[in-house]
């Protein structure tokens, strides 16, 4: 038996996407997380950003909202939400961490609804908040879900947050700025990517314990396959110890 | 410019420039006392059919005396901004206060999960929506802070947030690609709660800012509410920190505590024993109703809700939490 659950699994795959010296905007839970083990293993100089305004803060605990007091902790700057959003416009934000109820092959979002009517929806969810924004600006959007086949859906009753659209080059001539899109999808199964010309998901490592079948029969249409597709390594004890100990002691998300 | 494709959402409030110049242009300068209650500012300064605004971050810097206080009163008709709006967005849905509501962030409390109630009054069809998101939500105060109709942003684009918003998108006639206008959003009253602030209005605030600066600036009436008042030599003493200025402001009332149970930057932390009982009385209507008159229609204000909830002893243990004083987690 594995000695970690597939939340710390997940957090420490994310963490190690990021490189020192890059710059994040994240929201609250796996992804305050991820970019906080990484600030604390490999990438020291990572640049911490909360989109309501906290900016290179030294993270102290698992904040609650993007907005608490815990995002300017000792902090370079409490600046504000149009600060952040602009940074990102300009470009000079790297990576974002986003999730959602729907996911669609070429990685569009949903956090809208559920239902084809809209001022009457069978079931309402937050919207976009800021993650149509960050996926739009930030240069590689990566996104950290589980996996199964309703979630990882053939089409997503609404389209919250871009993905590569339709794919191909509907993206580049959508208007959105240029070369910005999801990067990284990683889930308690798998690490996908998206295959070049058709941006599609394409599954680039498994998990532990799973096979290719286990990730295609729970995902709700076809992955294409890198043509290498590698194991993806559990969690270093030290990355364990760092994330029991010192980012999450409390267990309010690696206990979910 | 010709329009290549616009949303379908209603455009909620008036972006004309020019009808808000006109209000703006009679909008008072005098340096007058401005101090109330908030009793006394929600009965004078909201109307049943405003648009309101509230500062802050969902529960963090945010007014909740005078969103319990436009419970209270039952006000109703509003038009609201889902701006980044969490439990002031729950208590209002408890009210059933707004039937039109311009959306980036509703219905969740962030790592706290999603307000059973307000999800059902959302699900419910009582309540017209318009798609946003928080930029563009920021990008549409901006351009009401600024005297235009529209703010051009650079996403939205290939999205059903576009199709749902009231967007429309055009050529850049610089670059010849595509971009969203989003219109000047002007408030018909903005709610915020600032650390100090004097007599007149004149505010200061520590920590993020969030969009207040362009929400206070933009809306036509304001109402401040401050953790304590000071003297105006000290605000001329420092001009520097003044955050919003007095004549953007209507009302100020002193409200120690007046972001319990959400969180204050340097002052307390937020209460989330209280925030997680919210969320579970929700799931039952008895309960819920209970709960309620407990919390916001059987209390007279603020300092009554805070005395039913631990007192000053409750606020002390927040303060240490704020802090991240040894021991002082709940």
């Amino acid at each position: 038996m594995a000695n970690y659950n597939t939340m710390e699994l997940m957090i420490c795959t994310a963490a190690r996407e990021l490189e020192d010296g890059a710059s994040i905007v994240v929201g609250t839970g796996a992804p305050n997380a991820a970019a906080m083990l990484a600030q604390k293993t490999t990438a020291p100089n990572l640049v911490i950003m909360f989109e309501a305004g906290g900016a290179a803060a030294l993270v102290p605990e698992m904040p609650i909202s993007v907005g608490d007091s815990r995002t300017t902790w000792k902090a370079i700057m409490a600046s504000s939400m149009p600060e952040i959003m602009e940074t990102a416009c300009r470009g000079m934000v790297d990576y974002t961490f986003l999730g959602g109820a729907q996911i669609d092959m070429y990685g569009n979002l949903n956090s809208t609804r559920i239902g084809p009517d809209h001022q009457k929806p069978k079931v309402r969810f937050p919207g976009s908040g800021g993650a149509n924004d960050l996926a739009s600006f930030c240069w590689r959007m990566i996104v950290m879900t589980p996996q199964d086949s309703k979630r990882f859906a053939e089409k997503c009753s609404y389209i919250t947050t871009p993905g590569w659209l339709q794919g191909g080059d509907s993206r580049a001539k959508s208007g959105l700025p240029l070369g910005a899109g999801p990067y990284k999808i990683i889930t308690n199964m798998a690490v996908m990517d998206f295959e070049p010309e058709s941006k599609r998901m394409r599954i680039i490592a498994v998990n532990p314990g799973y096979s290719e079948k286990d990730v295609q029969d729970n995902c709700g249409f076809e992955l294409l396959k890198a043509a290498k597709i590698v194991e993806n390594q559990g969690p270093s004890e030290k990355e364990l110890s760092i994330l029991r100990d010192q980012i999450d002691p409390y267990r309010y998300v690696i206990g979910r | 410019m010709d329009v290549i494709e616009q949303g379908v959402g209603r455009i909620l409030t008036d972006p004309d420039p020019d009808k808000a110049r006109e209000f703006f242009r009679h909008k008072s300068r005098a340096l007058v006392s401005k101090l109330t209650t908030v009793k006394e500012a929600v009965e004078k300064l909201v109307k049943d059919g405003d648009y309101v605004s509230i500062g802050g971050f969902g529960a963090n810097r945010v007014a909740i005396s005078v969103v319990h206080e436009i419970v209270r009163q039952k006000k109703r008709n509003l038009g609201l901004a889902g701006h980044t709006a969490t439990h002031d967005f729950q208590i209002l849905a408890a009210g059933e206060c707004f039937d039109k509501c311009d959306v980036a962030y509703i219905v969740g409390l962030e790592a706290r999960g999603l307000s059973a109630n307000a999800r059902k009054y959302m699900e419910s069809g009582k309540v017209e929506v318009t798609e946003w998101t928080n930029y563009t939500l920021s990008a549409r105060y901006k351009a009401a802070t600024a005297g235009v109709s529209f703010h051009p942003i650079r996403n939205l684009m290939g999205t059903d947030t576009f199709k749902y918003s009231g967007a429309k998108m055009v050529k850049c006639p610089f670059t010849g690609s595509n971009y969203a206008l989003v219109p000047a959003l002007y408030s018909d009253v903005a709610i915020i709660h600032a650390h100090e602030a004097d007599i007149y209005g004149n505010c200061r605030v520590r920590g993020i800012l969030m969009s207040d600066y362009d929400v206070a600036r933009s809306s036509k009436k304001v109402i401040v509410t401050c953790e304590r008042i000071i003297p105006n030599d000290e605000i001329r003493r420092d001009p520097t920190a003044t955050f919003i200025p007095y004549w953007c402001v209507d009302a100020v009332c002193e409200v120690p505590y007046g972001s319990y149970p959400g969180n204050m930057y340097g002052e307390y932390f937020s209460d989330e024993d209280h925030l997680r009982e919210w969320m579970k009385v929700e799931k039952d209507p008895e309960e819920f109703k209970a709960f309620l008159d407990r919390n916001i229609y059987g209390v007279q204000d603020h300092f009554e809700y805070i005395e039913r909830n631990g007192g000053i002893a409750k606020m002390l243990k927040l303060r240490q939490k704020e802090w991240l004083l040894v021991g002082a987690r709940a």
